[in-house]
């Protein structure tokens, strides 16, 4: 591996690269993230690449393995370049028509994208709906480049904003243009990166550092585990420029412990990166020296905050410290500190290209560029969507998710995670914006995207929030530990229908308590998908109270199960499938539930055949008697 | 039982002996080798790095990846994020903990398996998502859950 000694030999080794690489040449990328592996993407690229050698075509056709680009609910995913041609629910068996056609130029007309609405089939790329209405300025690479080679990024233009910075401009004109691009960071509070920076830049002392924040504890996002794992170059690239900017000598990627693959493969990166020349004394000739090493933390959701990040590092526990000071003037060790989410340090190498003018002429007034979102949950086209700020929710959820499955109606959109809160459908139309989103009592977060339909319980919801909260808080602050379980406990006793009139203002007045006594924002905002559901769905809740009825038939102890004996085929299905042995019956004998045995988890009403539809869900209202056993058997010849 | 090699411990503080603040790092490693932190390794890390016994247990509580129980064969886990638990992900947890015969967090008598939740894996788009050991089950419904896991009960 050749070190890079100039900013001249960084553009001659990339005109290498690119010279040693035909443009033409049929490119078959396939997605090896962490979605499209379960989907058995290992076993496609074994079968790509033993088909490729079956058709002698070594020397033809390039096969890559590549990150994640976004589309999982369709993994996995294989791309064709230089065409741009994607293909959907690629299986081992549909590799040779691949190979085939990418050789010849063709198509494989079944595996490409159709889409739910106009069932128009869509070969490439950029006019499938998904991607079409995207601005994939950080995910765009994810397709196109192998994350286990550096050469890979080097070609597609990786380390040139660095080389930009080593010899074009100073530490305070970084600075100065991050200030200028108005980019928020994007892990979930939004403050403003540049400021950040200054705050460091200008703290004294000699020993600074800056962190790689992948601690991406918020259940439902993961576009941060899709960068670190398939573009870490685009990560570290901007962290030097940062450490260049800020004056750091030492660099952290902080990587939460569940992520294995994205540790292995930033790992790999730092090692490739420290080859060239761009980690290191010296680098690239600028006597500029900086270093980097990972860090895996050990599970905890409160880590995602600095100052708890920062005990972490210094091998205690993760729990969140009183600021001022901020880490800014007084973090790891003691020493100036910056940290940023992985998004916000993947952006900055698109800003010092394409300059901070540029980048603030995407999005909205206080919210600027881009945003990745995992849209996840009950919605057509699962997967990350990297949007500019200022769409409407709506459209991210109709136009790219391509809508609710199954013909269900939506009932809210959740964003922000466990800090976040949910939006009912009159209010879609409100703008992706950080400033907007917390009008609405929710924030943008670090980017979750959580889509429900009528099926689901808010006050569930609300629950499950607080569960989560309750076991991740790191107890140290009174208010927190004690009132988020309070607040479990009232929730709790809703769901389970024990709730009596007064508690919906019991929580409310918990909920402002545990706001403003909370020393972090894990406790600050713990009561926000409490409050949001109250303030949008605050008739489920007062079903649960009052009537002790679920609307959507979610918790368990207000909904019982039925058998419509008018309806039973006494087929046998409902009761083979109870793992309580609770359904009695038998061939001929109408099926009937035993209340006392069921354990209500709705096992025979999804597995009753459709066209019999003899499984009822009831909430508030007594289960009818049961039939007595002579009128059970149904006759012989008479069918429904 | 288990047979501690504390070569194997020596090894792993080595390998960070440059390192400040590696504790979480040395026992994530010690961990990785044992499948749990046996107490006589958590000595062995206190006496080396000189951090007293007292510590190591608070902080070896706190990180949930981190377990001072021996752990079973296999390692099975619920994904319980909030995209999971909007696709049922609970009901996936109550059927394996049925069919284990245990609760979350704990381990089978016959050390074959244990249940653990885990707040996203980030396969959010194929929640509910079950992990045992290294492998992904996507999609998955209570109704599945005993064809999973056949192939670990020999």
């Amino acid at each position: 591996m050749p070190e890079l000694r100039s900013i001249e030999d960084l553009e001659k080794s990339r005109q290498d690269i690119s010279s040693r690489r035909d443009p033409d040449k049929p490119c078959i990328a396939v997605c090896a993230g962490t979605g499209c592996i379960p989907l058995g993407a290992k076993k496609v690229l074994e079968a790509l690449g033993e088909e490729v050698k079956k058709q002698g075509l070594e020397d033809e056709i390039q096969l890559k393995e590549t990150g994640c680009p976004g589309f999982c609910e369709k993994g996995p995913i294989v791309n064709i370049y230089p065409q741009g041609i994607c293909y959907c629910g690629v299986q081992p068996d549909d590799t040779g028509d691949i190979v085939s056609a990418a050789a010849e130029g063709g198509t494989v007309e079944r595996l490409l994208y159709v889409d739910p609405v106009t069932k128009e089939k869509a070969t490439y790329e950029h006019d499938n709906a998904f991607y079409k209405y995207q601005k994939r300025l950080v995910l765009g690479n994810n397709s196109r480049l192998d994350p286990r080679n550096i050469d890979d990024a080097i070609a597609l233009g990786g380390y040139s904003a660095l080389g930009k910075v080593l010899s074009q401009m100073t530490p305070d004109q970084v600075v100065h243009e991050v200030e200028k691009s108005e980019i928020r960071g994007r892990g979930g509070a939004g403050f403003p990166t540049g400021r950040k920076w200054r705050i460091v830049k200008d703290s004294p002392g000699d020993t600074k550092y800056v962190i790689v924040n992948c601690d991406e504890g918020d259940p439902g996002a993961f576009m941060d585990r899709a960068i670190m794992e398939g573009n870490p170059h685009s990560v570290l690239e901007g962290l030097i420029i940062g450490a260049y900017a800020m004056g750091a000598s030492n660099g952290i990627v902080y990587v939460r412990e569940e992520y294995p693959l994205a540790v292995e493969n930033v790992s790999l990166a730092l090692e490739q990166a420290r080859g060239y020349g761009f980690l290191g004394e010296d680098i690239l000739g600028s006597g500029f020296a900086f270093d980097v090493r990972v860090v895996r933390g050990g599970g905890a959701f409160v880590c995602g905050e600095e100052t708890a990040l920062i005990a972490s590092l210094e091998g205690r526990p993760g729990e969140p410290k009183q600021r001022p000071p901020y880490p800014a003037v007084s973090g790891l060790w003691a020493k100036p500190t910056n940290i940023n989410n992985v998004e916000t340090w993947a952006n900055i190498p698109i800003i010092i290209n394409n300059g901070a003018e540029w980048f603030a002429s995407i999005g909205t007034e206080g919210s600027k560029g881009t945003k990745i979102f995992s849209l996840v949950g009950n919605v057509n086209n699962t997967g990350l969507v990297e949007i500019p700020m200022g769409i409407p929710l709506r459209d991210i959820i109709f136009k790219i998710g391509g809508g609710i499955p199954d013909g269900k109606r939506f009932k809210a959109v959740q964003t922000g995670g466990p800090s976040g809160g949910c939006i009912p459908e009159d209010l879609l139309d409100t703008p992706v914006d950080y400033d907007e989103l917390a009008k609405l009592g929710s924030i943008m977060g670090s980017g979750g995207m959580i889509v429900m339909d009528e099926d689901t319980c808010m006050v569930d919801i609300a629950r499950y929030f607080l569960n989560f909260l309750a076991d991740e808080s790191c107890g140290k602050c009174l208010s927190c530990r004690e009132g988020i379980r309070q607040m479990q406990e009232v929730l709790t006793d809703i769901t389970e229908g024990r709730a009596e009139i007064g508690a919906i203002e019991i929580l409310e007045e918990l909920a402002e308590t545990v706001q403003k006594a909370s020393l972090c924002a894990l406790g600050q905002t713990a009561a926000n998908p409490v409050l949001s559901t109250l303030r949008y769905f605050r008739d489920e809740y007062v079903a649960h109270i009052e009537d002790k009825r679920c609307p959507a038939y979610v918790c368990q102890s207000l909904v019982s199960y039925y058998i419509s004996p008018e309806k039973c085929r006494a087929c046998l299905i409902c009761l083979k499938n109870c793992p309580v042995e609770a359904i009695e019956g038998g061939k001929g004998l109408i099926h009937l539930i035993n209340q006392e045995k069921c354990i209500r988890c709705g096992a025979c009403y999804r597995m009753c055949p459709a066209r019999f539809g003899a499984v009822e869900r009831l909430s508030g209202e007594p289960v009818p008697e049961a039939l007595p056993a002579d009128e059970r058997v149904i006759e012989k010849g008479k069918k429904g | 039982m288990h047979s501690i090699d504390i070569d194997k411990v020596e090894h792993i503080i080595d390998h960070y002996r440059n390192e400040k603040g590696s504790l979480i790092q040395i026992l994530l490693d010690v961990q990785k080798q044992y499948n749990w932190l046996p107490p006589e390794t958590l000595k062995v890390v206190g006496d080396r790095l000189d951090i007293p016994i007292t510590r190591i247990l608070r902080v070896a509580t706190f990180y949930k990846a981190l377990s001072l129980e021996p752990r079973g064969k296999h390692l099975v886990k619920v994904c319980l994020g909030t995209a999971c638990h909007v696709r049922g992900g609970v009901r996936v947890m109550e059927r394996l903990g049925q069919l284990m015969g245990i609760e979350e967090g704990k381990t089978t008598e016959d050390m074959k398996f244990t249940l653990e939740k885990i707040n996203c894996l980030g396969c959010c788009a194929l929640g509910p998502i079950v992990t045992v050991d290294d492998e992904y089950y996507g999609k998955m419904t209570p109704e599945k859950v005993p064809e999973a896991l056949e192939k670990y009960q020999q």
